[in-house]
C-alpha cells in the first residue's frame, strides 16, 4: 500500500518537475496558434520591416518597424545609464563597502526590485515627465528619454545583483596574488577582478537589458505612445510591449489587429529566449 | 607617473557616486509616496467602493481584487512550484533533461509580463472559455511567479545538508518519507521566503491582468472566481492616465496602498530570511 503511495507521489513529482518545460511550450504554442494567422495578410518580412502602424484603418497598415525601433532606442538610452551605474555600484558593494553598509545597500536594491512597475510609472509621470520637459524646453515631456531614464532604473537592481554575484565569485587567490605583487585596490579591481568576472558581467548586463525590453507599464505610462518612426530621443515613441497592452484591450478576439498584437508577442518571446539562453552560456561557462 | 593612490582615490568616488545614483533616488521615491500618500489613507479610503468617476471615494474593491488574484495564484503555484523544486533537488540527475529543465525556468521567468497577458487572454480567456475572470486572472500569475517559488524553494532544500538525508536513509526510512519528515520541515522558511516573494510579484503586476481579469470601474466586490474584478496595480494605472482630473492626493494614496502590500510582503520574507540563518543549526 505505501508503495503504491510513494510511487503515486513520486510520479507527481516527476510531472511537476516537468512543468516548467511545459509551461514554456505552451506559452509559444499559444503565441503561435494566435499570432500566425497574421502573415495570411501580411508577409513576414513586411510586418517586421513596415514603416506604419495603422492595426485600424481599412486596410489595415501592419508593420512594426517603428515599434521595434522605439523599443530598441529606449533600451539603449536605459543601457548607456544602467550600465555604468549597476556595474559600478556592484562593484562599489562587492569590494569597496565596509560590511555594515553592504547589507543596507542590498537591502535598498532589493527595495528597488520590489516596487510595482505601475508605481514606478506613476512617479515618473510626476516627477520625471515634467522635469524633461522643462529641461530640453519640449512640447511634451512624454519623449523617449523619459522612458530610458526610468527603465534604467527597472534595470539597475538586475545587472547590480549578478554582477555583484560576479565579482564576489572570482576566487580569493587572484585578489591576493595581485595585492601581493603591489598593486593598488583599484589596480586590482580594474585589472584582475574585472577581466576574470567578464563573463558574469556581461550576463549581468543582458539579463538587464532584457528587463528592459520586456517592461511595460513605466514604458506605456511615460514615453507617449506615438507610434511613429522615431527620429530623436526627445520625441514620443512606442514600444513593443505598450502596443500590446495599450490595444488588446480594443481589438476584437480574432480580428487582424489581434492576430498583429500576437504575433508581436511572438517577437517578444523569442528576443527573451536568445537573451536569457545566451546570459546563461555565459554565466556556466567554464572558467 | 600619474599617482595610482590618487587614481583609486577618483576610482572609489566615482563607484560611490554610482552607489548614490541608485540608492538616493529609491529611497526619495518611496519617502515621496509615504508622504504625499499618507494624508489621503483613511478607514473611508480603505472601506469605501470609488464614486463620481473614480474622483472620490475609496479603493476596497481594488484591495480585495488584488487579494483573490494573489491568494489564487498562490493556490496553483506553491503545489507545482515545491513539487518541482523537490523534483530537481532531490531527484533529478545532472543530464540533458535537468539542463533544458533550468533552461526553461530561466526563459520562463524571463517572459516579458504582457506576453503573460496574451497567453492568459488566448488560454484561459478565449480557448478554456473561463472569460475575463479572477480564475484566468489567478492562473495566469500563478504561472508567472511559478520561476520564482521552484528556485527558492530549490535553493531551500539544497541547503539541508545531505548528512540528514543520509542518517534517515540508513535507518530504513524511505525516499519520499526522508524528504517529507526530514528534509521539507528543515527548508520550511527558505521555501516561506520564496513564496512571500512570489505573493509580493503578483501582488504589483499589471500587465498579465490587463486582459485577463482586470476591470476598469467595478463599484461592487466579485460574487465568484468567473467574475471580473478590480486591482490595485490596474486601478492605479487606470487613474493616473486613463481619467482626467483625479485628486492627485487619490493617486498617491492608491499608489501608497499597493507599494506599503508590496514592501510589506517583501520586509516578511527578508526577516524569515534572516531568522532562519540566525538559528541555523548547521
Amino acid at each position: 500500500m505505501r508503495k503504491v503511495k510513494e510511487f503515486i507521489i513520486e510520479k507527481l513529482i516527476l510531472i511537476c518537475g516537468l512543468a516548467s518545460i511545459f509551461f514554456v511550450g505552451l506559452i509559444f504554442l499559444f503565441l503561435l496558434k494566435e499570432g500566425l494567422s497574421v502573415f495570411n495578410i501580411v508577409t513576414p518580412l513586411d510586418f517586421l520591416f513596415g514603416k506604419s502602424w495603422y492595426p485600424i484603418s481599412d486596410p489595415a497598415q501592419l508593420g512594426i518597424l517603428p515599434l521595434i525601433l522605439g523599443s530598441l532606442l529606449v533600451t539603449l538610452g536605459a543601457a548607456v545609464i544602467s550600465i555604468p551605474i549597476g556595474i559600478g555600484c556592484a562593484i562599489y558593494i562587492a569590494e569597496i563597502a565596509p560590511a555594515r553598509i553592504k547589507e543596507v545597500l542590498k537591502a535598498g536594491i532589493e527595495l528597488l526590485a520590489a516596487i510595482p512597475s505601475v508605481v514606478l510609472g506613476f512617479i515618473g509621470m510626476i516627477t520625471l515627465v515634467p522635469f524633461v520637459k522643462n529641461c530640453f524646453h519640449l512640447p511634451t515631456g512624454l519623449t523617449a528619454l523619459s522612458g530610458s531614464i526610468m527603465l534604467a532604473f527597472m534595470a539597475m537592481p538586475t545587472i547590480v545583483s549578478i554582477a555583484e554575484d560576479a565579482l564576489y565569485s572570482v576566487p580569493k587567490t587572484y585578489k591576493e596574488g595581485a595585492l601581493a605583487l603591489g598593486a593598488t585596490h583599484w589596480q586590482t579591481i580594474w585589472r584582475v577582478m574585472l577581466p576574470a568576472a567578464s563573463s558574469g558581467l556581461l550576463a549581468a548586463i543582458m539579463l538587464g537589458i532584457g528587463r528592459v525590453i520586456g517592461e511595460t507599464m513605466a514604458v506605456m505610462m511615460i514615453t507617449g505612445n506615438a507610434a511613429v518612426m522615431p527620429n530623436t530621443i526627445l520625441e514620443p515613441i512606442r514600444t513593443l510591449t505598450a502596443t500590446i497592452a495599450a490595444e488588446m484591450g480594443e481589438a476584437v478576439v480574432g480580428s487582424e489587429h489581434y492576430f498583429a498584437l500576437f504575433a508581436i508577442g511572438i517577437v517578444l518571446f523569442i528576443i527573451s529566449f536568445a537573451i536569457n539562453v545566451t546570459a546563461d552560456l555565459f554565466l556556466h561557462r567554464k572558467q | 607617473m600619474r599617482n595610482p593612490y590618487r587614481t583609486q582615490k577618483i576610482a572609489f568616488s566615482l563607484l560611490f557616486l554610482a552607489t548614490l545614483l541608485i540608492v538616493v533616488p529609491v529611497g526619495l521615491i518611496v519617502i515621496v509616496i509615504i508622504f504625499k500618500g499618507f494624508p489621503a489613507i483613511n478607514w473611508q479610503f480603505l472601506s469605501d467602493i470609488p464614486r463620481q468617476g473614480m474622483r472620490s471615494g475609496g479603493i476596497f474593491p481594488a484591495i480585495i481584487g488584488t487579494l483573490y488574484l494573489v491568494a489564487g495564484a498562490i493556490i496553483f503555484a506553491l503545489p507545482i512550484g515545491l513539487l518541482a523544486a523537490i523534483y530537481l533537488s532531490e531527484y533529478s540527475k545532472e543530464n540533458v533533461l535537468n539542463r533544458i529543465i533550468r533552461l526553461a525556468i530561466i526563459n520562463l521567468s524571463g517572459v516579458p509580463s504582457v506576453v503573460y497577458g496574451l497567453f492568459g487572454l488566448a488560454l484561459f480567456v478565449v480557448f478554456f472559455k473561463f472569460g475575463a475572470s479572477i480564475l484566468a486572472g489567478s492562473l495566469t500569475l500563478g504561472i508567472m511567479i511559478l520561476p520564482v517559488i521552484i528556485t527558492t524553494s530549490r535553493e531551500a532544500l539544497e541547503s539541508v545538508p545531505d548528512s540528514f538525508r543520509e542518517v534517515s536513509l540508513s535507518l530504513g526510512v524511505s525516499k519520499w518519507q526522508t524528504i517529507r519528515h526530514i528534509v521539507l520541515p528543515n527548508a520550511i522558511p527558505g521555501i516561506l521566503t520564496g513564496t512571500i516573494l512570489g505573493l509580493g510579484r503578483a501582488a504589483g503586476e499589471t500587465a498579465p491582468i490587463l486582459f485577463t481579469v482586470a476591470a476598469f470601474y467595478l463599484p461592487r466586490l466579485p460574487k465568484s472566481i468567473f467574475d471580473q474584478a478590480m486591482a490595485l496595480p490596474y486601478h492605479l494605472y487606470v487613474i493616473s492616465t486613463q481619467v482626467p482630473n483625479v485628486d492627485e492626493k487619490i493617486r498617491y494614496g492608491t499608489a501608497l496602498v499597493l507599494l506599503a502590500l508590496v514592501l510589506f510582503m517583501n520586509l516578511v520574507a527578508i526577516i524569515i530570511r534572516y531568522q532562519f540563518r540566525r538559528r541555523k543549526k548547521w
